[in-house]
């Protein structure tokens, strides 16, 4: 079981709100993903999961509202507020770095605090080789080894020693996802269930803290969701990567994740372990619908 | 026959200039999209600096050398001209690389003709010649009444396009600068959110793009011995068509496309009517664009629905 340790909040977000014109895609929407767990989003289409996702990446900028990464360990109050007041985008913290999303450009969260993700829509190199995909996650580290280029260019041995590693780390993940034996075939040609597991392979390459998975399991067929739980088992497991996730398959979603967010319309309906969650009358009604009835009389306030 | 190979030699030294300004534009339009149209002014800015510099070192300074020479002025010319392409890419590509697709495009056209108008002023209108330099020449096949020949010019620029293109796609293909620009070619989001700096990643393409105008430029300046302030654009627009001829967005395209106008405008010129060669480089643009829109190595683009 998890230590005490890992329980603390990795991602806290609070009070977010995105607008776009005059539509409220989230509101006021305060939720905490804890280290070590696997936190997955749940609700109907349009309930806003991804926009989240784009909130805590950086690909939106949103309207109001604070989302925290606290690198180790937890950050205490006093820290967070003097991060917030000071204008900030991280600061050192007695237990760690914390980062102050919101205000970071999007390659700074990656680079920096350390979260990866993946899309929906499978988003391959297609034009690079597998190998390749992989090792262009690991850019700064290369980039820093290589002098900024000079240094690569003349041949340096520290730069060569680098690219090693790079493509050791790769080689792991390859065979993590059992796609070693593909590395120098593009990208693009792989089948679609490997581009999906691919996709997370290239982005544990970042060594990520926070794993941001939008719907990993759309598309795959029974026997490669379940390979899917298995690696996203052992990520947890093996690594010091916490995981958020997007997902519609029920089955994926109850089966690995510790924690779950329930979203409907941009507010949060539920939140809780499975088990709580799957059995909460709101969610239920958010995914089932209710009787027209029951509708009528919770509408002039008898339960019915 | 000698005729002939004398063409070959002329038109692959001429090629080797183009290629070279041509790289600068099928990068930039590889990661952004967009044809820099002031990338051949940069080339007739880069030209003026090696003007400058080498009459600098060689009357004022007196260097002996001219090898020694030639070689301060190609590393202060490729500094120099980096320096303005990436303070032109801050200044008039960046703020708008969130507007419409022709606000760059025309920003550039912009560029261009004050780039033009700048040196104009500040050179004046007139050819800049520098001494003639690097006039020996080898014979390489005594005809009955035409030598094939190389003058040392045409080894220098020949060698040192083809040194800079060895270790340019050296750069390009394994060094993590060259893989995050093929990175943001494909799909810019995704590679800053693998934590690469896009910015900076354009940023330096067009530095790297400007260095190699650079030496575009000083070997066209040693090449025709006179400068000019529109020198930029016909070999500008000459550069763009072989880009496009090659397949814009591939480098070896680029290459490929630069040495096949070079070679189409000395074989013109040969045999055909000089005073038609623009017209002839031209008629392949557009019989490119028509036949061919995707060049020789440039893939196609197909959009998944």
């Amino acid at each position: 079981m998890a230590t005490q340790r890992e329980r603390e909040p990795l991602l806290e977000v609070e009070h977010l709100m995105m607008q776009f014109g005059g539509l409220v895609a989230i509101n006021d929407l305060s939720f905490s993903a804890r280290r070590g767990d696997i936190t997955a989003i749940i609700g109907p289409n349009g309930a806003g999961k991804t926009t989240v996702f784009n909130c805590i990446t950086g690909f939106y900028k949103p309207s109001s509202g604070r989302i925290l990464l606290s690198s180790e360990g937890s950050a205490t109050p006093s820290d967070i507020d003097v991060l917030t007041r000071s204008g900030r985008r991280s600061m050192a913290a007695a237990a760690g770095r914390i980062y102050l999303l919101e205000r970071m450009p999007d390659f700074e969260i990656a680079s920096q605090a350390k979260v990866a993700r993946t899309f929906q829509n499978i988003r391959l190199f297609t034009g690079m080789t597998v190998l390749e995909n992989l090792i262009v996650a690991q850019h700064n580290t290369l980039m820093r080894a290589s002098g900024w280029t000079v240094l690569g260019m003349f041949g340096a041995g520290s730069y060569y020693r680098a690219e090693a590693r790079a493509v050791d780390l790769a080689r792991y993940w390859l065979d993590r996802i059992g796609l070693l034996d593909r590395a120098d075939v593009a990208a693009g040609d792989l089948p679609y269930g490997d581009q999906r597991r691919l996709e997370i392979a290239r982005a544990m390459c970042t060594e990520p803290v926070l794993l941001c998975l939008d719907e990993p399991a759309a598309g795959l067929n029974p026997r490669e969701s379940a390979t899917l739980n298995a690696l996203l088992k052992s990520i947890q497991s093996e690594h010091k990567t916490s995981i958020l996730l997007i997902e519609h398959d029920m089955s994926v979603v109850m089966e690995i994740s510790d924690h779950v967010v329930v979203l409907e319309y941009g507010t949060k309906i539920s939140d809780g372990p499975p088990s709580y969650v799957r059995n909460d009358p709101k969610v239920v009604a958010a995914y089932l619908g209710v009787e027209d009835d029951e509708v009528a009389l919770a509408g002039v306030g008898i339960a019915p | 026959m000698e005729y002939f190979f004398q063409q070959l030699i002329n038109g692959m030294t001429l090629g080797s200039i183009y290629g070279l300004i041509a790289i600068g534009y099928t990068m930039v339009f590889g990661i952004i999209g967009m044809v820099n149209f002031a990338h051949g002014d940069v080339f007739m800015v880069s030209a003026f600096i090696a003007l400058i510099f080498f009459l600098f070192l060689t009357q004022v300074l007196g260097f002996g050398s001219l090898v020694l020479a030639l070689l301060v002025v190609l590393l202060l010319g490729m500094a120099l001209t980096s320096l303005w392409a990436w303070t032109i890419e801050r200044l008039a590509y960046r703020p708008l690389s969130g507007s419409f697709r022709l606000a760059p495009l025309i920003s550039a056209i912009g560029m261009s003709i004050f780039l033009m108008n700048l040196v104009q002023v500040a050179q004046g209108p007139r050819n800049k010649p520098v001494p003639p330099m690097l006039n020996d020449i080898i014979v390489l096949r005594d005809g009955a009444n035409y030598a094939v020949t190389l003058s040392y010019k045409q080894i220098l620029i020949i060698v040192t396009t083809t040194v800079l293109l060895i270790a340019f796609s050296f750069l390009v293909q394994r060094t993590a600068l060259g893989r995050a620009q093929r990175a943001c070619e494909q799909d810019r989001r995704m590679a800053s959110l693998l934590g690469i700096d896009v910015d900076r990643t354009v940023s330096l393409t067009f530095v790297i793009g400007a260095a190699l105008a650079a030496v575009a430029g000083l070997l066209y300046m040693v090449h025709y011995g006179v400068v000019n302030f529109a020198d930029g654009f016909v070999p500008g627009v000459k550069a763009f068509t072989a880009a496009v001829l090659g397949g814009i967005g591939s480098l070896p395209g680029a290459v490929i496309g630069g040495l096949l106008i070079g070679l189409i405008e000395t074989f013109w010129s040969a045999y055909f009517s000089i005073d038609y060669k623009d017209v002839a480089t031209f008629c392949v643009l557009a019989i490119t664009l028509i036949f061919l829109p995707s060049g020789l190595l440039g893939r196609p683009e197909v959009e998944k629905v």
